[in-house]
């Protein structure tokens, strides 16, 4: 079922054309970059940004900065609304179901697939900005980069700590992932899923910024959503990482259980 | 996994019940399909059937009652009565950017390798998979349609597909839910055949419809469905029995009514056609015999037979 449900989703135009998209966005920011050789100033504009100017082996990050506000929580959200819901609407799910297919195995397999293009387009970007800023941005003509915190990185640093980027990127938006397939469970709207699980992150986001919510803002979504860029620091400050993994893996859990326990037991009448 | 005996019912449920909120789509239904049966399942739209379908599928949970299907409960052994079912429920459904055998590909893809029969071995199997597809595309009649997106079918050929997605691992109960929407008359008798020759071979056949026409011309055994209530369910000679009435038509009728001693009909309150009468606890023999001895001409004698409709019409009124 699973190698099914991953050719569903690279037989299917869709993923493509998404994934696409989100590399393009840092193509065209990249292209601005080196045609004026403006940079934001520190501190503004998009996360590590102003750092990569010269610097094109940062470019991976500063281009999985630039799509994380918005463009891949809403990739990831469609993807994920659609994985039941989608299936529901078209009709293809009582045949699924009567196949049989059993309904843990189907949800497993459905957030297999979500989980592979998360980590598809994460990776994609982070590929598409690695070039665009080698060829656009330069790499400065040393072999080393330098950090945020202004200490040289060697190559073979730089790569490790781009790897553990892309898995703690990805791994925010399992967790995204999972409350938008609680909401496909719930309803026959592929696209009632897909904003629901961005109106939680819009909410979340709103939440964090909110000074009177500081008690529940520990265990927001978005909370630790940026504390990836604490890996471009040096010495790297573990902390927020590995509370952000914690806070997302609790979210996972509790919306893939009530996924499941919905999903298992309701009636499918679409 | 015991293989069923031949005379395990092919479906069986026992006060099967299911009520959404406070409506009762379902109420108490004892339905028993026999291996080898063309059961028409007969109902208004809005009566339950596609409830009862889908329970039977282990899509819709029963609220109480059991349900059997091939002596598996369901929905607690779905998957090893479903492994040898094929089902068509409320219209055909296909991924729209696929063709006809890529999407067959996937849902067999999909199925369980093993589908507990140890003499169908290669059903699930992948070897066989291209085999199969190209089998059921060559029955249902849409062996050259190519790579065309199924977005771009039209509705009979979609229908044909759902049949032959029904049909791809060759099962041993075929449910059906109004498998003749959107097909031509040809086309309609195309499908018919079809189930007929599956039926031979020893598949039974479920068949849910409103359309009475279809089940005539189809079933052996009827269910009829009122309400979400079981109102009949007998062999279709059974429900077309006859009424115990006899009908001759004459050429002179008034002669013939004198001869049989009953008052000639009056033909703008019966509706009958000119010549004929209808007549209460007299056989065949003894009404032509009397008219025959009184030099009364007999068109046609004949028992008054039940049609579906009527009884259909009177269990549901």
């Amino acid at each position: 079922m699973i190698r099914v449900e991953l050719r569903k989703l690279v037989s299917r135009p869709r993923t493509w054309v998404s994934i696409g998209l989100l590399c393009l966005l840092p193509v065209v920011v990249a292209v601005f970059l080196a045609v004026t050789g403006i940079a934001p100033r520190p501190g503004q504009g998009p996360t590590l940004l102003a750092a990569v100017l010269g610097n094109g082996a940062l470019y991976p990050a500063a281009a999985l900065g630039i799509v994380l506000p918005f463009f891949l929580p809403i990739a990831v959200a469609v993807q994920a609304g659609e994985a039941v819901a989608g299936e529901a609407s078209t009709g293809t799910l009582r045949y699924l179901l009567v196949r049989p297919v059993g309904r843990t195995r189907l949800l497993a397999a459905k957030l297999v697939s979500v989980v592979a293009y998360t980590l598809l387009a994460v990776v994609a970007v982070a590929v598409v900005g690695y070039v665009t800023g080698i060829s656009l941005l330069g790499n400065s003509g040393q072999l080393t980069t330098t950090t945020l915190s202004g200490t040289a990185l060697t190559p073979t640093d730089l790569a490790w700590r781009t790897g553990v980027m892309v898995l703690s990127i990805g791994w925010s938006m399992v967790g995204l992932a999972a409350i938008s397939l609680f909401l496909s469970t719930l309803t026959d709207s592929s696209l009632g899923a897909a904003l629901g699980g961005l109106a939680a992150l819009v909410s979340s986001t709103v939440l964090v910024t909110l000074d009177a919510a500081g008690s529940v803002r520990d265990y927001l979504p978005t909370r630790y959503w940026l504390a990836w860029v604490d890996l471009f620091r040096d010495p790297i400050p573990w902390h927020d990482l590995q509370v952000g993994a914690l806070v997302q893996a609790g979210y996972v859990l509790v919306f893939l259980g009530a996924a499941w326990a919905n999903f298992t037991t309701r009636d499918v009448t679409s | 996994m015991t293989d069923p005996s031949p005379d395990t019912p092919a479906v069986a449920t026992r006060g099967l019940t299911k009520r959404f909120g406070r409506v009762t789509a379902v109420d108490g239904l004892d339905l028993l399909v026999r291996p080898g049966d063309r059961y028409g399942f007969l109902g208004p739209n809005g009566s339950g059937k596609t409830t009862t379908v889908r329970m039977l599928l282990g899509l819709v949970h029963a609220t109480s009652g059991e349900a059997e299907v091939l002596g598996h409960p369901v929905p607690r052994q779905a998957a090893a009565a479903l492994a040898q079912v094929g089902a068509l429920v409320e219209g055909p459904a296909a991924y729209p950017h696929l063709s006809a055998r890529a999407n067959l590909r996937l849902l067999d893809a999909a199925g369980p390798r093993d589908v507990g029969d140890p003499l169908a071995a290669e059903v699930g199997s992948r070897r066989s998979r291209r085999r199969r597809i190209e089998s059921v595309l060559e029955e249902v009649g849409l062996a050259d349609v190519g790579r065309k997106p199924v977005r771009a079918y039209s509705l009979g050929m979609r229908q044909r597909l759902g049949l032959a997605a029904a049909l791809l691992r060759g099962p041993r109960l075929l449910v059906l839910d109004e498998p003749t929407n959107g097909l031509d008359p040809r086309g309609i008798a195309e499908v018919r055949d079809l189930l007929l020759r599956l039926n031979e071979g020893g598949t039974t056949v479920f068949l849910s419809s409103h359309l009475l026409a279809e089940v005539e011309l189809f079933c052996t055994r009827v269910g009829v469905l009122h309400r979400g209530r079981l109102v009949a369910q007998d062999d279709l000679d059974a429900l077309r029995g006859p009424t115990g009435r006899t009908v001759v038509d004459v050429d002179d009728v008034e002669a013939a009514a004198r001869a049989l001693g009953v008052p000639p009909p009056d033909r703008r309150r019966t509706g009958e056609p000119a010549g004929r009468l209808v007549l209460e606890g007299s056989s065949v023999a003894e009404a032509t015999s009397r008219l025959v001895r009184a030099d009364v001409a007999v068109l046609e004698a004949a028992p008054e037979r039940r049609t579906l409709e009527g009884s259909v019409l009177e269990l549901t009124s």
